[in-house]
């Protein structure tokens, strides 16, 4: 494991009001490789990813114990601007939600709140990121056109072009293709391998398939504790815990 | 068996005839105003009730014209928004974006009482308190003018408007709010470039019930309004607008007289105004849902 570590988690334990959702995680995350969070539903794996760019804070009564470091600086310092470490550290969630507004801004929205005014730049940055997320050539000739048009799979390539015009470092999905047709979801398991190049990925999947396909690393929770972490080979080829070995192979969950 | 489906039979005539007594009732005061309402525009043409200035219905010739009657409501009514619209959606936005679950809590019932006061208190409380002071404050000649009315029919219509664009901000996907905060918005800019804008008819829904109530609204007028039936020129002059003018001579007027059927003609056109109103407020909240996506 020579491959740089963008984020740390260390004995991070998480609780909604008085029930404990996570336990004990440590966890790294590797630069400009795809980790993937697998586990049955309710282990909490959503609420695993929303810790790492701060979205649990909307949560009334929720609470967060531990550490989470980004390049070695916890994001959770008071210090810490919660806006700072959402635009470096993007999300995309699991039904595509554009704005009710026209493409160009869906895109431009993120770029507009953190006070660009520069209009060729937005208008590059727009373009840039819908190239970027794969969707430039199906709707460049409709951009001020209502994103709620667009089908669920271009929907969801827009929400990403969207968190990519703010140029995060980290990109968070939470099951970003499980309400999408296969084809989209190939378009965007594609995507993801393209994005790697530049950006360091989590994804949360249901799907084992898709994460062996696309993944460096494997995380396998299970009732909000780690089971097993590992590259993504050998935990689907030869994985150190039974379990783990169960669940892939569909015996449970 | 049998019994069983006749039994249920009989619930649902039973149900069904409850369901659709309101449509019953609509259609009979629909047909009861045309019929004593019409008359009038047989003896006085049309255009010279709407438009006429004289509103004199016991002189000798009486006249009656509606304009200073139809401008009274409309200036209390257009009144009327500036006060329940900042304090309504202002209200609105509070409660649902800012207010923590015990601020709520007391809050929301608190709306619901304002909406449960009879308008008589309001009328009451407008003429003793209300107008005395303003008549005070702005060293009028009367305290009660359509400003009064205004004032009041604002506070009346708050709780209306409130409650509607609350309901219309909780329709805002919870996804509009996640994704605006993920690409790093504050709340403020995410209430106001995102939850507005896509709560817009809603809430425009709720300001146009706001005026439909404060249009049909009788006591509260009748009591604060001053009852002059003349054309305005200020907030700060009495006027009589169409539903206290209503209120205050259908008890002096022979029925089947012309001044009867003219009063009827006031109710038939308030009906129409509020109709449009609604007919409004019901389109514009229908394509809100299909602008969120929630019609589909
Ligand atoms: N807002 C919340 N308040 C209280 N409990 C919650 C909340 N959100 C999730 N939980 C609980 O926390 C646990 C983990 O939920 P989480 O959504 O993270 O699971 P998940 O692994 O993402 O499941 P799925 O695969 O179904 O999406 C569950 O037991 C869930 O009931
Ligand atoms: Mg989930």
């Amino acid at each position: 494991m020579a491959d740089k570590i963008r984020m740390k988690l260390e004995n991070v334990n998480f609780f909604y009001a008085d029930t404990q959702a996570l336990y004990e995680i440590n966890l790294d995350i590797y630069q400009n490789k795809v980790t993937a969070i697998i586990g049955p539903s309710g282990c909490g794996k959503s609420t695993l990813i929303k810790l790492l760019n701060r979205m649990n804070e909307l949560i009334p009564n929720a609470r967060c114990e531990g550490n989470i470091y980004l390049d070695g600086h916890d994001i959770y310092d008071p210090k810490v601007d919660v806006v700072d470490v959402r635009r470096r550290i993007g999300m995309v969630f699991q039904k595509p939600n554009p704005f009710p507004k026209s493409i160009f801004d869906n895109v431009a929205y993120g770029l507009y709140i953190n006070g660009v005014k520069d209009r060729h730049y937005i208008n590059y940055k727009v373009e840039k990121s819908l190239k970027d997320a794969t969707l430039w050539k199906e709707v460049s000739d409709r951009l001020h056109s209502s994103a709620l048009q667009l089908s669920g799979g271009q929907q969801q390539r827009l929400c990403i072009a969207r968190t990519l015009a703010v140029e995060p470092e980290v990109v968070l999905m939470d099951e970003p293709a499980s309400a999408l047709d296969p084809t989209s979801t190939a378009k965007i398991e594609e995507l993801i391998q393209e994005l790697k190049e530049k950006y360091t990925i989590v994804i949360v999947t249901h799907n084992m398939q898709q994460a062996a396909r696309i993944s460096d690393y494997t995380l396998f929770l299970m009732l909000g504790k780690m089971i097993e972490y590992d590259v993504t080979n050998k935990i689907f080829t030869n994985p150190s815990k039974k379990i783990t070995e169960d669940y892939i192979t569909g015996r449970f969950g | 068996m049998k019994k069983a489906q006749l039994k249920e039979n009989l619930y649902r005539w039973f149900f069904g005839l409850f369901a659709f007594s309101s449509l019953i009732f609509l259609v009979g005061i629909t047909i009861i105003l045309f019929k004593e309402g019409l008359p009038l525009f047989k003896e006085i043409n049309f255009f010279n009730t709407i438009a006429g200035r004289y509103w004199y219905p016991t002189y000798e010739p009486p006249e009656f014209g509606m304009l200073p009657l139809i401008l009274a409501s409309f200036w209390v009514t257009v009144g009327a928004l500036f006060v329940c619209v900042p304090l309504g959606v202002g209200s609105a936005l509070y409660i649902h974006e800012l207010a923590g679950d015990r601020q709520k809590a007391i809050l929301k019932p608190l709306v619901e009482i304002l909406a449960s006061i009879p308008s008589i208190v309001y009328g009451f409380f407008g003429m003793v308190i209300v107008a005395p002071l303003l008549q005070d404050w702005l060293n009028l000649p009367v305290g009660q003018t359509a400003f009064t009315g205004s004032l009041m029919l604002g506070i009346m219509a708050t709780p209306t408007v409130c409650s509607i664009a609350e309901d219309a901000l909780g329709f805002v996907p919870k996804g509009f709010r996640e994704a605006s905060f993920a690409v790093g918005a504050n709340r403020w800019q995410t209430l106001t470039r995102v939850v507005i804008p896509a709560a817009g008819s809603g809430i425009s829904t709720a300001i146009i019930l706001g005026m439909s109530r404060a249009v049909g609204e009788t006591m509260t007028v009748l009591m604060v309004t001053g009852g002059a039936a003349v054309i305005p020129k200020s907030f700060f002059q009495p006027v009589r607008p169409m539903t206290s003018t209503i209120a205050a001579e259908m008890g002096e007027t022979v029925i089947g007289s012309t001044h009867y059927h003219a009063l009827f003609a006031i109710g038939l056109i308030l009906f129409f105004i509020t109709l449009v109103f609604n007919i409004v407020a019901e389109f514009i909240s229908r394509r809100f849902r299909i602008k969120l996506g929630l019609g589909r």
